[in-house]
């Protein structure tokens, strides 16, 4: 696809970013620690990028899809983790509200999340929910004008950090499976809320992930996120732009893995020249920047197509995402393998990325999922 | 005065280098300019002058004979004491376009970067930076070029006639060299930078042949429109890279133990009676202070003995030092470009190989 | 008030450079960046902007068209208009006639008293540090180089100005000239709303007619005719002897690296 003049340079400002500010020593520490690092967070809430999607009318930049889909990439070639960091608001947060909020809620919650002020997470998979969102328990009773959450939410990236949470719970129990489920703006301070332990990760090291627990939160009616007992729905809509940021992170990773790949490939010399040399490794290169190339070219073309309001854009999302990522795990193993030993060493980055990737074809709906959403379209 | 009309060749002779002086203390690069300028007066059958600007410096200009200068013209007004652009250019233009010298050289300080373009600008007059080689003689010239370049000198044709000055000078972050010549205007300008020339020996006769001239200094005070407020010199000892004899510089490559680095850098420095420099990676990350710096924006040198440790090699910092008689290498990376300007070369790891060196070099 | 800031598109000389056969640059097959110096100037300009109402900055370059994608970035980044000159007549042109240049289209953009001028300290490919000074010299407004700290107070500026072993401190009130280094501060980035928004910015192209009729453009003050400097010979510095690279990296190189010092008395 040829950019515009104007996404051309935005290419340029995250490309710049991300060289600039995420340097080796930032991310080894993220690495090490594990821990969310609230410097580089603040420094990418300056420069505006938790809103890069979001409407300027609510304090995000303005962008529109192509412009998030750029940033996702551009950052996640240098840092998967770090373009989680400036992710989450712009789909998974921002979405929900944007889609079914009140005036008052989206002034409320919006801009803080833009400007990186506030932390919003997505709350919606539990130990027993996972592709299965519907299976959802936990539950939401009405009292007065309060509602009553219990119940427990499972893998949630940013939960021990976040300031506020989007809760998919359960509000009218005889509905079945993924009807009767409910959206709430939960404020992480309130009583009855706590975090599980940091999970111990294979990959996206720096951006802690762990189980939400709520007993007996009491949650005002005006934070009801949505229609009552329609807030599935809602969060199906959200997930398409979520899924089709990932697919950004996916082509992002496995764009880093190809450049450290042709790098490492002219400077290795065995059997007296640089491994490049041998159609074993330039051919795995070939096949790389290929598959790179289509994967991109799917993901730009939907996202242009987001901001058409087209009816294909779910599946669309859906086989960007599961294409991406299912390609960028096979990049990252040609990666490791081109570098031979010291591809599973930790000081070389292929390494890391290969942790990283492997994420990519399960969270934000597994690769079945995104199957299932493709093939039903089929066949409808 | 005569009118002053900088096309007009033929009216102007005469080698003159600008002296600046600090607190009344002459600069070091005074010496280098008049050592190169003496040459090219010699080549031109001219005479040379110093030009010193200040307050009450008529005492310290008899120092400026003792490394070639003929004759020193002294400027002096307490509107000089402190540099300032206005106070200087003018007073620097009148006499210039009054006595019309042919070659102006000026040492390329921050402040005679400053100076050299406004005076430029106001004789209407060009003026090439950062010289590195002067000529005035077309076959020393050609002379330079054969050895300096790759260029097929012997079928080039020469005017042996032409003793305008050409001025050799590093460009695109040095990755290029060009001669530049100003044919139709005078005076023909150059800066260059300190510890580029080599400094004569000093002659105490030439000092006492010296003649001192003090000149009429035309200078009001509203004539200058900046306050210097005040001049902070850092307390901490600078260290004078182009002094030294021998350099261990250190690069990025020490980041895996930054301390370690700079402290076995300081030992070998001592083993050897040198000094540390550094790369402007290690600058940039504020792990030495920047009078350290080696390159096309810091310092450049040329020691007897040049150690990079850990050094890649760019071509910034290759501009800065690759003048050294010797060039020593140390890096991990056996294709580092520091290797292409470097005498003897070790691979391996800086912080194993550094001290069998400073072992080695007190032994010796 | 107007910060104008002058602004060169160069090649990135920090990168592997392109060279021609005949050993010139070549400038075509290079990546070209901002001028890092200008980029300090734009930012300083930028920052005075930030709490200035009534502050417009204008970011003016002597270049050939592709300089005007520069400029769209710059405008991105928070610059109100951009300028471009640009014209056959200007090319080859050194540092005394681009600053000719620069001050008749600084005068055409229109200067007042109130105004200042910002320019970086030198350009990587360049390195001459000339120009800044020379518009200042023509324009004939005072002129302040190497400065790495700025405060403006109404329209009194203090600035510290570097030397090499420490720095003077000097007022100058406006019109003026300053010309920046990095240290002065750290450039901001572009913003995707700053990209959106420099669509609607003006960007003017100035050519030689735009010009002509200013005093200071003749054809011998122009381009390679109006240069007091011509380059005579250029050239790629030799590469140097090949290295002597030690055997291994134990101790045994170490020794014998410093035996043939010795032997050359270079120790």
């Amino acid at each position: 696809m040829i950019l515009s003049e104007k996404h051309e340079m935005m290419k340029k400002l995250f490309r710049q970013f991300a060289e600039t500010e995420f340097t080796t020593e930032l991310l080894d520490k993220l690495e090490e620690t594990g821990e969310f690092n609230r410097n580089i967070h603040d420094k990418m809430a300056k420069y505006g990028f938790m809103g890069t999607k979001i409407p300027v009318k609510y304090g995000g930049q303005g962008g529109d899809t192509l412009a998030y889909v750029l940033m996702v990439e551009e950052f996640a070639r240098i840092s998967p983790v770090l373009s989680i960091y400036a992710n989450t608001s712009n789909s998974l947060a921002a979405g929900p509200l944007l889609f079914c909020g009140t005036e008052e809620q989206k002034l409320k919650y919006v801009a803080p999340v833009a400007k990186g002020e506030k932390i919003l997470v997505f709350g919606l998979t539990e130990p027993g929910a996972g592709s299965d969102a519907g299976g959802t328990l936990t539950t939401a009773v009405q009292d007065g004008e309060y509602f009553v959450l219990n119940g427990r939410k499972t893998f949630i990236s940013g939960a021990p950090f976040a300031d506020h949470a989007i809760i998919y719970a359960k509000t009218d129990p005889t509905q079945k499976g993924s009807r009767g489920i409910s959206m709430f703006l939960v404020d992480m301070k309130l009583p009855g809320v706590s975090c599980g332990k940091d999970e111990a990760k294979m990959g996206m090291l720096g951006y802690p992930t762990s189980d939400i627990i709520l007993e007996n939160v009491r949650v005002h009616k005006d934070d009801l996120l949505g229609p009552l007992h329609k807030g599935f729905s809602a969060a199906m809509k959200t997930l398409d732009g979520g899924r089709l940021g990932m697919a950004a992170q996916a082509v992002g990773i496995a764009q880093g893995c190809l450049e450290e790949s042709i790098k490492y490939a002219k400077e290795r010399k065995q059997f007296g020249r640089p491994i490049a040399n041998f159609q074993a490794i330039s051919f795995m290169l070939a096949d790389m920047a290929t598959e790179i190339e289509a994967s991109r070219e799917l993901v730009y073309n939907t996202a242009v197509l987001a901001d058409t309001g087209s009816s294909d854009y779910t599946s669309r999302c859906a086989m960007s995402k599961y294409f991406a990522s299912e390609m960028c795990n096979r990049i990252a193993y040609k990666a490791v393998q081109i570098h031979g030993g010291y591809g599973y060493i930790k000081e070389y980055k292929v390494e890391r990325f290969y942790r990283d990737a492997r994420i990519t074809s399960i969270y934000e709906g597994t690769t079945q999922v995104q199957q299932m959403v493709i093939s039903s379209n089929l066949l409808k | 005065m005569t009118t002053y009309q900088s096309t007009d060749i033929n009216a102007f002779h005469g080698v003159w280098v600008f002296c600046e002086q600090r607190d009344g203390v002459l600069m070091p690069t005074d010496f280098e300019l008049l050592s190169e300028g003496r040459k090219l007066a010699d080549d031109l059958g001219v005479e040379l002058c110093g030009l010193l600007l200040g307050d009450n410096v008529e005492g310290i200009a008899g120092e400026l004979g003792g490394y070639g200068a003929d004759r020193v013209f002294v400027c002096q007004s307490p509107l000089l004491k402190q540099y300032t652009t206005d106070g200087y250019t003018k007073v620097v233009c009148d006499i210039i376009m009054e006595k019309k010298p042919e070659i102006v050289l000026i040492g390329a300080t921050h402040i005679g970067r400053d100076l050299g373009p406004r005076c430029a600008a106001r004789l209407h007059t060009g003026l090439t930076a950062d010289c590195t080689h002067l000529d005035v003689d077309t076959f020393k010239y050609a002379a330079f070029l054969n050895s300096a370049s790759t260029l097929d000198v012997d079928n080039m044709i020469f005017n042996e006639n032409d003793c305008g000055l050409k001025m050799t000078r590093p460009a695109f972050g040095g990755h290029l060299m060009a001669t530049i010549i100003c044919p139709r205007y005078r005076p023909q300008m150059s800066t260059v930078r300190p510890g580029v020339l080599k400094k004569e020996a000093f002659n105490p006769r030439k000092a006492e042949a010296c003649t001192i001239e003090v000149c009429p200094v035309s200078l009001e005070a509203q004539d200058i429109r900046t306050k210097v407020i005040q001049v902070v010199n850092e307390a901490k000892a600078i260290v004078d890279l182009t002094a030294a004899e021998v350099i261990v510089s250190v690069g990025y490559g020490i980041s895996r133990d930054v301390k370690k680095g700079i402290d076995l850098a300081n030992e070998l420095a001592d083993a050897l009676g040198g000094v540390v420099g550094a790369s402007r990676a290690v600058v940039d990350a504020g792990w030495i202070t920047a009078d350290r710096q080696v390159g096309q924006t810091g310092k450049t040198v040329r020691p007897k003995l040049y150690i990079a440790l850990g050094i890649s090699g760019a071509i910034q910092h290759r501009a800065g030092m690759q003048d050294s008689e010797c060039i020593i290498a140390v890096n991990r990376n056996c294709v580092a470009p520091i290797f292409e300007a470097a005498d003897y070369g070790v691979t391996g790891d800086l912080f194993q190989i550094v001290p069998w060196m400073v072992e080695e070099a007190s032994r010796r | 008030m107007k910060i104008i800031v002058c602004v060169k598109q160069v090649p990135d000389t920090s990168e592997k450079v392109a060279v021609k056969e005949d050993g010139t640059m070549n400038r075509a097959a290079m990546k070209t960046i901002t001028n890092p110096d200008d980029m300090n100037a734009v930012e300083a300009a930028l920052a005075i902007k930030d709490y200035t109402p009534d502050c417009s900055v204008i970011v003016v370059s002597m270049g050939p068209p592709p300089a005007a994608e520069m400029l769209r970035e710059l405008l991105a980044m928070g610059a109100d208009e951009g300028v471009l000159i640009s014209a056959r007549e200007f090319g080859g042109s050194d540092t005394f006639a681009t600053s000719q240049i620069l001050a008749a289209a600084i005068r055409r953009i229109g200067f007042e008293n109130t105004d200042m001028i910002f320019c970086g300290r030198q350009a990587i490919d360049g390195d001459t540090a000339q120009v800044g000074p020379q518009i200042a010299e023509k324009l004939g407004i005072p002129q302040i180089s190497y400065v790495f700290r700025m405060q403006k107070t109404g329209n009194v500026l203090e600035v510290r100005r570097a030397l090499e072993d420490g720095y003077m401190t000097i007022q100058v009130g406006t019109p003026c000239l300053l010309t920046c280094i990095k240290e002065l501060n750290t450039p901001r980035y572009m913003t995707v709303k700053g990209i959106y928004e420099s669509e609607g910015k003006p960007l003017q192209i100035f050519d030689y007619e735009t010009l002509k009729d200013d005093s200071m453009i003749e054809s011998d003050t122009i381009g390679i005719k109006g240069s007091p400097t011509n380059v005579y010979k250029s050239f790629s510095p030799p590469a140097k002897g090949t290295c002597v690279m030690l055997e291994g990296s134990g101790k045994e190189a170490v020794g014998k690296l410093f035996e043939l010092l010795s032997q050359k008395h270079i120790i």
